[in-house]
């Protein structure tokens, strides 16, 4: 263990960090302008006023002296207060409101005219695929067959497969056909237990095939799976269908 | 892995190897309770099947109705049974295609009475090399009425067919039975894919034996053997039934997996001119039959695999068979027997292992479908 020496280099890394602050601090703080400030405006009737993020729209809770905590129920009507107001001066801008839950009993919108309002377009959610170019979903497309054919390889190959009576998988399942994928999980009698499709490769594998189970993990048996659910493309999922 | 889930399998051949192992320690009295006790518990867990191949249909007692109307009973009605697909591998690799074999030949030998021939329907071997091809010869000399050989792909593509020939003699031929005029086709040539790719005979054997793989070409009886159905069709008439063998289907069902023969339709006109003309065929391992014109179609079953349905061209008329168990190595998986009626139609026999046999009629499928309607799958494919 070198416990000691690394304690040594953190400390003199840690002050050679102090020393450049103390050296540049003051040269930051010259070259750049004062930071921005939210400068609330006092309160007219003794109460407290709350400032939205944009800096510019207030609103005074009349009933909350300063120093006190808000109730919950007063905090939300102060967000509400402060967003009509804002909406009030921006009537241009678009806004979607977050479905409430079916269950949720729907509370006074204040926000209800947004959905009046037509929708912006030309407009971008910043989702993160959005960021994504046309070559990343062809490069993850590659990647996704390279895996489905080294599937498809050892499904054909009964050596590969770990097989030992030179019996392989598409001498039963020509294209991947009766695999049924689709309809796992399933009880499966003769397993006594709900199989996933992994299951059944594996049963495959140790009774016709007479080779070894493979780990859920293997490389192996993920390729396989991936041709195996690849070949069904468009079949709806019926999971438990005997 | 001491934790692993355990299949009813997996278990079975456990508790087997055990009992094994302590057999060997046995002295004769204790081995004889063992005995005692192991058939016990097999017929206690109803592992015997029920049945073995039955008869169900007594077809030799009286003509049926639809040949008594036909008025022609010049003809002795028989029967002739098959073995098809076995795709044999070496003995020292695999049991299991043996033992399915065996278990065919079996069958067509305890068949009382015993059939006239017995048609074997190509794919003897898995990939088609000598010591498969003589441990088929072996096995099918087991059979105690004539046996007449047909080629199938697995059997040729190795050398293109020279051990076959040379241990079986002409892949197609052609004989008069009983009144009836029987062809054997070869119908599984393939034009050359193998030279421009620069494959080697082993290659090439392993890509038509590959169902799936699209890089072979498709099946074909091809232009000089069609020369030689019509020269040996020429001095038949058109009365006399016909009964031709060919390992692929003679028509088109589902390309991508050969279950094809790209010439269908040549063939198909050398024998329209026929009244009654009754097609055999192997490669595609499940009950399967057609009706195109005057030809009846009938698939054979394999003792190997069941092959899928395909997910395309089945005939109409083709009833499915229930859903293969892939517990069981046996199920959907068969042999069967052809009843050729004194008009010189054919009833056929699926003699499916561990189930019930199903009969297909000429008349379902001459009526296209209006009578003798076989039983409904309750599981057919997904």
């Amino acid at each position: 263990m070198s416990f000691k020496p690394n304690q040594t280099v953190g400390a003199a890394t840690a002050a050679a960090a102090i020393l450049s602050a103390i050296v540049i601090l003051p040269a930051a703080l010259r070259a750049q302008q004062a930071p921005p400030a939210h400068p609330v405006p006092p309160p007219k009737n003794g109460g407290t006023v709350v400032m939205l993020c944009d800096g510019k729209t207030s609103i005074e809770i009349k009933s909350l002296k300063p120093g006190e905590q808000p109730t919950e129920s007063q905090g939300r009507e102060v967000a509400n207060e402060l967003m009509a107001e804002w909406r009030k001066e921006h009537p241009d801008e678009h806004w979607q409101m977050a479905q409430a839950d079916a269950g949720a009993k729907p509370h006074a919108d204040p926000m209800s005219q947004a959905s009046k309002s037509p929708p912006a377009t030309g407009q971008q959610q910043g989702d993160t695929y959005a960021s994504f170019t046309s070559r990343d979903y062809k490069v993850w497309q590659a990647e996704t067959q390279k895996f489905v054919d080294e599937g498809k390889r050892i499904f054909h190959d009964w050596k590969a497969l770990g097989g030992t009576i030179g019996v392989s998988c598409d001498m039963c399942h020509p294209d991947g056909a009766n695999t049924h994928p689709e309809t796992y999980p399933k009880y499966q009698v003769q397993l006594q237990r709900v199989a996933l499709l992994r299951d059944m490769i594996d049963w495959c594998i140790e009774n016709p095939v007479k080779g070894k189970t493979l780990d859920p993990n293997d490389p192996k048996l993920r390729a396989l799976e991936a041709y195996i659910y690849a070949q069904r493309k468009g079949v709806p999922l019926d999971y438990g269908k005997h | 892995m001491a934790a692993r889930h355990k299949s009813v399998e997996t278990k079975f051949m456990e508790e087997r190897d055990r009992v094994l192992r302590a057999l060997r320690n046995l002295d004769r009295r204790s081995f004889i309770k063992v005995v005692a006790a192991t058939a016990g518990a097999v017929i206690a867990k109803g592992l015997m099947p029920p049945h073995s191949f039955q008869l169900v249909t007594i077809a030799n007692a009286a003509p049926d109705k639809a040949s008594a109307a036909s008025g022609m009973n010049g003809q002795p009605p028989f029967t002739f049974a098959y073995i098809s697909d076995t795709h044999l591998y070496e003995r020292t690799l695999n049991q299991r295609f043996i033992r399915a074999a065996l278990k065919a030949v079996e069958d067509v030998n305890a068949l009382d009475p015993q059939p006239d021939f017995v048609l074997f329907g190509g794919d003897l071997a898995q990939l088609g090399t000598p010591q498969q091809l003589e441990l088929g010869r072996e096995i099918l000399k087991e059979v105690k009425a004539p046996v007449k050989m047909m080629v199938g792909e697995h059997d040729w593509f190795l050398d293109l067919g020279e051990k076959w020939q040379e241990l079986f003699g002409p892949p197609n031929y052609s004989f008069d039975w009983k009144g009836v005029h029987v062809v054997v086709l070869m119908s599984v040539h393939e034009k050359d894919f193998w030279t421009a790719r620069r494959m080697t005979p082993e290659e090439r054997m392993a890509t038509v034996a590959g169902l799936d793989n699209g890089v072979q070409s498709r099946f074909e009886v091809g232009e000089p053997q069609r020369e030689w159905l019509k020269n040996d069709l020429a001095k038949v008439s058109s009365s006399t039934p016909i009964l031709v063998f060919s390992h692929s289907p003679l028509y088109k069902y589902y390309y991508n997996w050969n279950f094809w023969t790209d010439d269908a339709d040549q063939v198909q006109a050398i024998l329209r001119r026929f009244d009654k003309v009754t097609v055999i065929h192997g490669h595609t391992h499940q009950m399967l039959f057609n009706q195109i014109g005057n030809i009846s179609f009938y698939g054979m079953l394999s003792t190997a695999w069941p092959w899928p349905y395909a997910p395309q061209g089945l005939p109409a008329l083709t009833i499915q068979m229930n859903r293969a168990d892939p517990f069981d190595q046996f199920d959907a998986c068969g042999d069967g027997r052809m009843e050729v009626r004194a008009d010189g139609l054919v009833d056929k026999i699926y003699n499916l292992w561990d189930r019930n046999p199903v009969t297909v009629k000429a008349d379902y499928l001459r009526s296209r479908g209006k009578i003798d309607r076989p039983p409904a799958p309750q599981f057919a494919s997904y």
